[in-house]
């Protein structure tokens, strides 16, 4: 079942050099299924993000043939309805809980705060259990501390349970575990596994990489310069066939194949056209 | 110099960099059409002032008591006052008095802040201490007051009225520029110097001070409507510039006994005040978009 | 090259203190390079930082070339000898510098002459050509304002270089552009490298020796072959590596 269908999705924005296409014609559908999507820095994966939920602010513009969550149109949605919809049925991680969380909040506040505008029943034992959920190991501690006292990982988790809360259809991660220390990142990207598998949500799982996608996801999107230029099941990344992603995953260095170069990406104007 | 000239992404020369960077600066404050009016505004008062003898209609001083308290007319066009002088005339003159008050403490006040903050905020430690204590003694005092007891100290003059608005006027500049300095003291790029053996004077100069210098000007642009009122108001209260002197604080206390019957007297220096002060704050605001790189440009 | 001898650094006075570097001891010899991992936190950067001095409250001995160096202040030679290019190529060049003036500035610092022809060598080494020369920061990518950064460290023509994460803010194919310059450039030059990373891969492919830090220590020091090999000493080190390659099983292998 397709709970969002995206098609030509376009986001620009005016610069004195003329208008600056950040996002040039996206199209894809999404179920309830983990749809990775990954490019370099400029290729316009988190803009796609922020357009999905109205998040591009003025002078940014986002035009698309079709922008529908389950059926409905959520284009261009005046901002009353798109906040209920946000936290409600899409929510977001953020790549650095530092700056998603508010400081002088207890952790448990907030997460009462994001329940309660959109779910029914008591908001403190639902907190508590979304603690649980994210396996922060003492609850009731992390429930009274402020974003401040707990650690970096923690912090993720802590979005994580405040995101999940209202029970949304779709999950939007933008980088979710590019601040954190590896050990700490599998935790928290397994906490995220369950959790979607197991509410069977949709996630949108924004990344640069690529061998964690191919892990984590079963469908990969390619972009470059604002244009998919590959999709693929996540399992067959290795026989990618555009020169792009196929240069992308050569110009990592690995661990059980020592190289005395590693292989540079040239890259070529023909990639950003069709 | 083409437009693609001056606005590459890849310089070839020096100078094709700085008029590049100069005119990308100009594009972004000539978006911002208010800015632009201040500006008109400024610069239409800076020619007045240096052409002041030749445009003036009349002398500033010339006193005729036959005609004094005249409104606006086609003879004098803002009106006379209680001596019978030219009201236009008196404004046009005193435009020089203003701007040499103004320009002068927005001389003085910011680079006495900029020195003080910046090696207070660099040197840290006792430095930093005394320097900022001192600094809040003089923020402590309210700054009218202050600035009413140097010139009751000095008496009263035009150039005791500038010292006095400088003296009390630098402390803010010196809390801004030392909290620059704060966060710029641990960037990567001072630490980068630093490995190269970069001293501390010319960290301070080099590097901290470009930085600091643009937040100031800001600053200054947008204080200065304050600064003109401040020197209007010891105008007024007879502690700036003595007359016969036309100086525009001065003027509207001369007129405040009439301010019911004949409103021109003070009405109209009051509003070359009001003008002069708003297009001071367009004009900041405009500085503004060029100079602070945290004004939210991409 | 360089010898460091039982270094402690900490942070702020008892009862505050926080001891981020626990005597640590390692050597890298004249053209070797030695990697530095760890999680953050984990004091990797802080040894670099004390090194050069731009941090002065620590205990032990620094040898850079059997010379040793003491407190904060270092000599002019020092700085010659040993230079460092920072993790974020957006913080590391100041924002009102165009590419001339720094490279100048650190020229003239460093006391050489012939300033404009040794520009243009320098941003030829780094791969950038004399085009760059006028640029401002904003004007360049990331990958090309790390160019600059690498091209100011080489203008002393150092003969140790500390990498503090110099690939971690840079896309994938930019660091391969990255590692190889810093690769080709080792060659070249014989210099000697100390790169601190949280990527063990990189790690791998550009260091001979590395240590694993942990809180402060040095729990295990191997060379790069166990490393891929996956030959760890220490629980630590191992559920290091397991943590760094479990989201790369899935294709690797195939």
């Amino acid at each position: 079942m397709t709970l969002l269908s995206v098609r030509d999705l376009r986001v620009s924005f005016p610069t004195r050099s003329g208008i600056f296409e950040a996002v040039r014609g996206v199209s894809f559908d999404l179920g309830r299924e983990r749809l990775g999507v990954v490019g370099e820095s400029g290729s316009g994966k988190s803009m796609t993000g922020r357009a999905i939920l109205g998040l591009v602010r003025p002078p940014g513009r986002v035009t698309a043939q079709r922008l529908e969550l389950e059926g409905q149109s959520i284009l261009n949605l005046p901002e009353p309805q798109m906040r209920r919809l946000r936290g409600a049925r899409i929510s977001m991680v953020m790549q650095d809980p530092k700056f998603s969380l508010n400081p002088v909040m207890t952790v448990g506040r907030q997460i009462m705060e994001s329940y309660r505008l959109h779910g029914k029943g008591d908001p403190r034992a639902k907190a508590l259990e979304m603690l649980a959920a994210v396996q922060i190991r003492d609850p009731q501690r992390v429930f009274d501390a402020y974003p401040h006292e707990v650690s970096g990982g923690m912090g993720q988790r802590i979005m994580i349970a405040m995101m999940l809360a209202p029970d949304p259809d779709i999950l939007i991660a933008d980088e979710p575990t590019s601040a954190l220390d590896v050990s700490v990142r599998n935790e928290v990207l397994h906490i995220l596994d369950r959790l979607v598998r197991e509410r069977g949500m949709g996630l949108i799982f924004i990344s640069h990489d690529l061998n964690l996608v191919a892990q984590f996801c079963d469908r990969v999107l390619i972009m470059y310069a604002g244009r998919v230029v590959e999709e693929l099941p996540a399992a067959d990344l290795t026989r990618a066939r555009h020169p792009y992603t196929q240069g992308l995953l050569n110009s990592l260095p690995r661990l059980d194949r020592p190289v005395d170069r590693l292989a540079v990406l040239q890259r070529q104007s023909s990639w950003r056209e069709d | 110099m083409t437009r693609e000239w001056l606005l590459t992404d890849a310089p070839q020369t020096r100078r094709q960099a700085r008029l590049g960077a100069l005119y990308q600066g100009w594009l972004t404050f000539r978006a911002n059409r208010l800015a632009v009016l201040g500006l008109v505004i400024l610069v239409l008062l800076l020619l007045i002032a240096a052409f002041a003898p030749w445009i003036s209609p009349q002398n500033p001083f010339a006193q005729d008591l036959a005609d004094r308290l005249k409104p606006p007319s086609a003879q004098h066009w803002l009106g006379t006052d209680a001596l019978g002088r030219d009201i236009l005339s008196r404004l046009i003159h005193g435009s020089r008095v203003t701007l040499f008050i103004v320009g002068t403490v927005a001389l003085i006040a910011p680079v006495i802040g900029l020195f003080i903050g910046t090696v207070a905020g660099f040197a840290g430690g006792w430095v930093d201490q005394v320097l900022m204590r001192v600094t809040d003694i003089f923020l402590a005092f309210p700054k009218l007051i202050l600035a009413l007891a140097f010139v009751a100290a000095l008496g009263p003059s035009i150039a005791n009225a500038v010292l006095a608005l400088a003296v009390t006027s630098w402390p803010a500049y010196a809390r801004l520029a030392r909290a620059e300095t704060l966060t710029i003291r641990n960037a990567d790029y001072i630490a980068a110097a630093r490995l190269q053996g970069a001293g501390p004077l010319r960290l301070l100069i080099g590097h901290i001070w470009p930085l600091c210098v643009s937040s100031l000007i800001v600053r200054v642009a947008l204080d200065m409507a304050g600064i003109i009122l401040s020197a209007a108001g010891l105008g007024f209260l007879g502690l700036g510039a003595q007359p016969p002197t036309p100086e525009w604080g001065a003027m509207i206390s001369d007129g405040r006994t009439y301010i019911l019957d004949f409103w021109w007297v003070a009405a109209m220096p009051g509003m070359a005040i009001f003008v002069v002060s708003l297009a001071f704050n367009f004009l900041g605001d405009g500085l503004r978009d060029v100079l602070d790189p945290k004004g939210g440009r991409e | 090259m360089l010898r460091v001898e039982n270094l402690n650094v900490w942070f702020g006075f008892p009862p505050d203190r926080v001891d981020a570097v626990q005597s640590v001891s390692f050597q890298v010899p004249q053209g070797q390079s030695y990697g530095l991992v760890g999680e953050s936190g984990s004091g990797k950067s802080t040894i670099l930082r004390a090194i050069t001095g731009l941090i002065d409250t620590w205990s032990g001995d620094i040898r850079v070339a059997d010379q040793a160096v003491a407190g904060r202040k270092r000599s002019r030679a020092f700085h010659k000898a040993v230079q460092m290019v920072f993790q974020d190529p957006y913080a590391s060049l100041h924002p009102r510098h165009s590419v001339d003036r720094v490279l100048s500035e650190t020229l003239h610092l460093q006391g050489m002459h012939d300033i404009d022809r040794r520009i243009a060598q320098l941003l030829d080494a780094v791969g950038l050509g004399s085009g760059f020369r006028f640029r401002y920061p904003h004007q360049l990518s990331g990958g090309q304002r790390q160019r600059v950064a690498i091209a100011r460290a080489l203008a002393a023509e150092p003969r140790l270089l500390l990498l503090d994460e110099p690939t971690s803010a840079l896309d994938v194919s930019v660091q391969a552009e990255i590692l190889n310059l810093l690769a080709d450039l080792r060659r070249e030059r014989g210099l000697t490298y100390v790169m601190v990373s949280h990527d063990l891969s990189v790690v791998a492919h550009m260091c001979d020796r590395l240590a694993v830090m942990r809180q402060g220590r040095i729990v295990e020091e191997m060379d790069a072959a166990s490393l891929r090999a996956g030959r760890a000493q220490s629980e630590y080190a191992r559920e290091l590596l397991t943590a760094s390659a479990s989201y790369d099983r899935g294709w690797s292998g195939a």
